[in-house]
């Protein structure tokens, strides 16, 4: 059934790999390898050669109750900002695929926050959700004291965990979509027959069906959660106030480049590649390998 | 035991209307099969009966209620569909309870009733199995199972055996047939296969481009189809039909010069009026001698007799032979056609040209 294209000569597969290799050799293995070389050792504070620690960086950022902080956050993060985006793209998927009014538009519109830069992202809910100005102004104007994210470590995790799952919605929608479009119509036919109200065909048909898209959708927002929200804390809180969204990315940039503490910013990072690599993990070996009805 | 009142149902997708105003009416416990090729309307009509598709005009009552606005739960039918419809995730036993347990039955009562039902269907023994792990045949009896547990007030089958090869859909068509003997439910069932029409049906309802062509009992729909289309889809091979004039009383005269005689006393057309003269192949009789000639172009064993295809007057002419010791392949025939299985139709309309019909076909024609 495979059908595929053998190159008898090496050197032409090679040349055709090779831009790609090259890309990925240079911004992916090179700088891991890089963050392997400086989370073992440690930089002289006057400069010099690096010397070899072993794994003292990796005990002391485990001592550290501040590391422990930003890994707490960001699992609260994780957890929050998963669960929000997928049950919003859930029901926005069932809707459409339900096909009330104005569907089309709908699905057409609803993937745009997906293609926005998370710094973007950031940059727009500041404004949305500044305390002083804009929406959240009125209504701190009508209750004192509602919402100051540059105050309330809560007020400040709310804002990135709405930044972030706004932005997971399109991507987690379009899937949950695709997944309830593939279900035969019919069996919601059956289940209709059988006295099931709409609702309840959701949960007993539609979201049993869609388990293989939903563990997918949850690794993947896992993933996210964990490397690509850097733009939006970034923009947004900058990791505060007293560290209540310093999440680990965020920690590794700011141990890294504004402390500029190579070593301890490169153990940090090797944990949280660790982090991913497993989830990844996770993902090839039970996910993609979940049977799909058919 | 409901009945089923069909009356001036349409039904349009936009501007297009793919079911023109049918009227019906299926008897208490009957068997109705609605025939037709696809895309007659046969399944849309069905899926309004059952509440499945919106009914864009007309009514549909079901045990004397009007069931228009109801939905599907309320309607008290179930159904079983082409491709099953099982619930893939759920075991067999789940899918045959699922609309107890949504109906809030408990579960002891539950069990017993699925598991009665199950063996009912002889599925005793696969309960706790997956549809995924089911044969065709085994998966058509869980979805009958699934709809007989519910003791519905009808059954709707939408051409449930159209997937099962043909050894099982025959064991599978006797099983529907004992099964409604036993129950008494009325059922409509809906099919593109003469075969399970005619074998089925109490009442056959044959339609074609969403309108009904006829009604009847399957003997009288064989016996007298009341347009062309109808007597050239119910028979296999179809009825032959010949174009030919009215030349004398009783009497029309094809191309080929072939006086065929036919009985309608009552059918007075003028003389010179073109007529389509029908007859099935094994009404045609082969003499001996002293019969219109028919040359043949080439012969088909069928087993059970043999098939012999020819021309007449320009058209496909077929003559169904009994098996025995006539010739196996004859260049010609010398073939009779008995005036009482010779049909009349109207070349323009397609109807029947004929006495007053009688019975049943006089509550098609209104429906026409």
């Amino acid at each position: 059934m495979d059908k595929r294209v053998t190159f008898k000569s090496l050197w032409l597969a090679g040349a055709l790999i090779a831009p790609q290799m090259l890309l990925v050799f240079v911004f992916f293995y090179w700088p891991a390898s890089q963050a392997f070389y400086w989370a073992f050792t440690t930089q002289p504070p006057f400069g010099g050669v690096n010397e070899w620690v072993g794994l003292q960086n990796f005990r002391e950022i485990f001592a550290d109750r501040v590391y422990w902080n930003s890994v707490q956050v960001s699992v609260l993060f994780a957890v929050a900002s998963t669960t929000l985006s997928i049950v919003m793209s859930l029901v926005l998927a069932v809707a459409v695929d339900r096909q009330l009014t104005g569907y089309r538009t709908y699905r057409f519109v609803l993937f745009w926050p997906y293609a926005i830069a998370a710094p973007a992202v950031g940059l727009a809910f500041r404004f949305i959700f500044a305390p002083q100005a804009g929406f959240m102004a009125a209504l701190n104007d009508a209750f004192p004291g509602l919402w100051n994210p540059a105050v309330n470590g809560g007020h400040a995790m709310a804002l990135i965990v709405f930044a972030n799952s706004w932005k997971m919605v399109a991507y987690n929608f379009i899937f949950f979509l695709a997944g309830l479009q593939s279900i035969p119509r019919s069996l919601l036919e059956a289940a209709a027959m059988d006295g099931s109200s709409v609702v309840r065909r959701v949960f007993d048909i539609q979201l049993p069906l869609l388990a293989p898209t939903f563990f997918f959708l949850l690794v993947i927002n896992i993933t996210e959660t964990f490397v690509d929200s850097f733009g939006i804390v970034d923009i947004t809180t900058g990791g505060g106030p007293a560290r209540a969204t310093d999440l680990m990315v965020f920690k590794i940039y700011s141990d890294g480049f504004k402390a500029l503490d190579y070593s301890m910013a490169a153990a940090q990072s090797i944990v949280l590649m660790t982090l991913v690599v497993c989830l990844t993990f996770i993902q090839f070996r039970f996910v993609e390998r979940k049977i799909h009805y058919k | 035991m409901a009945d089923i009142v069909i009356r001036n149902v349409r039904k349009s997708y936009g501007k297009t209307e793919v079911v023109h105003g049918v009227d019906l009416t299926f008897e208490a416990a009957s068997f109705v099969v609605i025939l037709g090729p696809s895309g007659c309307g046969k399944s849309t009509l069905l899926r309004m009966i059952a509440g499945l598709e919106e009914i864009s005009s007309g009514e549909i009552a079901i045990a004397g209620r009007v069931v228009n606005k109801l939905e599907p739960r309320e309607r008290g039918c179930a159904m079983v569909f082409q491709n099953y419809a099982l619930y893939p995730h759920m075991s067999v036993a789940e899918n045959i309870g699922y609309a107890l347990k949504v109906a809030g039955v408990p579960k002891a009562e539950r069990r017993a009733r699925v598991e009665a039902t199950a063996t009912t269907v002889g599925l005793g023994d696969y309960l706790d199995r997956k549809p995924a792990q089911l044969s065709g045949g085994q998966r058509q009896r869980v979805a009958m199972a699934r709809a007989i547990v519910r003791e519905p007030k009808v059954f709707l089958f939408d051409e449930p055996l159209s997937n099962l090869d043909a050894k099982l859909r025959v064991q599978m068509r006797h099983e529907i047939r004992r099964l409604h003997q036993r129950l008494g439910t009325t059922s409509v069932f809906v099919t593109h296969d003469q075969i399970e029409a005619m074998t089925l049906a109490d009442t056959l309802v044959v339609m074609n481009q969403g309108r009904v062509e006829q009604v009847g009992r399957p003997s009288e729909v064989y016996a007298r189809p009341r347009t062309l289309f109808v007597a050239g889809f119910i028979g296999s091979p179809p009825m032959n039909t010949v174009p030919a004039r009215i030349t004398a009383p009783g009497v029309a005269t094809t191309a080929a010069g072939w006086t065929i005689e036919f009985e309608a006393a009552d059918f007075r057309a003028p003389f010179g009026t073109d007529v389509l003269v029908g007859i099935r192949p094994e009404h045609v009789r082969i003499v001996a001698h002293g019969g219109h000639d028919l040359p043949v172009e080439f012969t088909e064993e069928i087993g059970t007799g043999r098939l012999h295809h020819g021309h007449l007057a320009g058209v496909p002419f077929v003559v169904h032979e009994e098996a025995g010791p006539g010739e196996a392949r004859p260049a010609r025939l010398s073939v009779q056609l008995p005036a009482s299985h010779v049909h009349l139709f109207d070349p323009e309309t397609g109807l029947r040209l004929d006495a007053a019909p009688t019975g049943t076909a006089t509550r098609a024609l209104s429906a026409a």
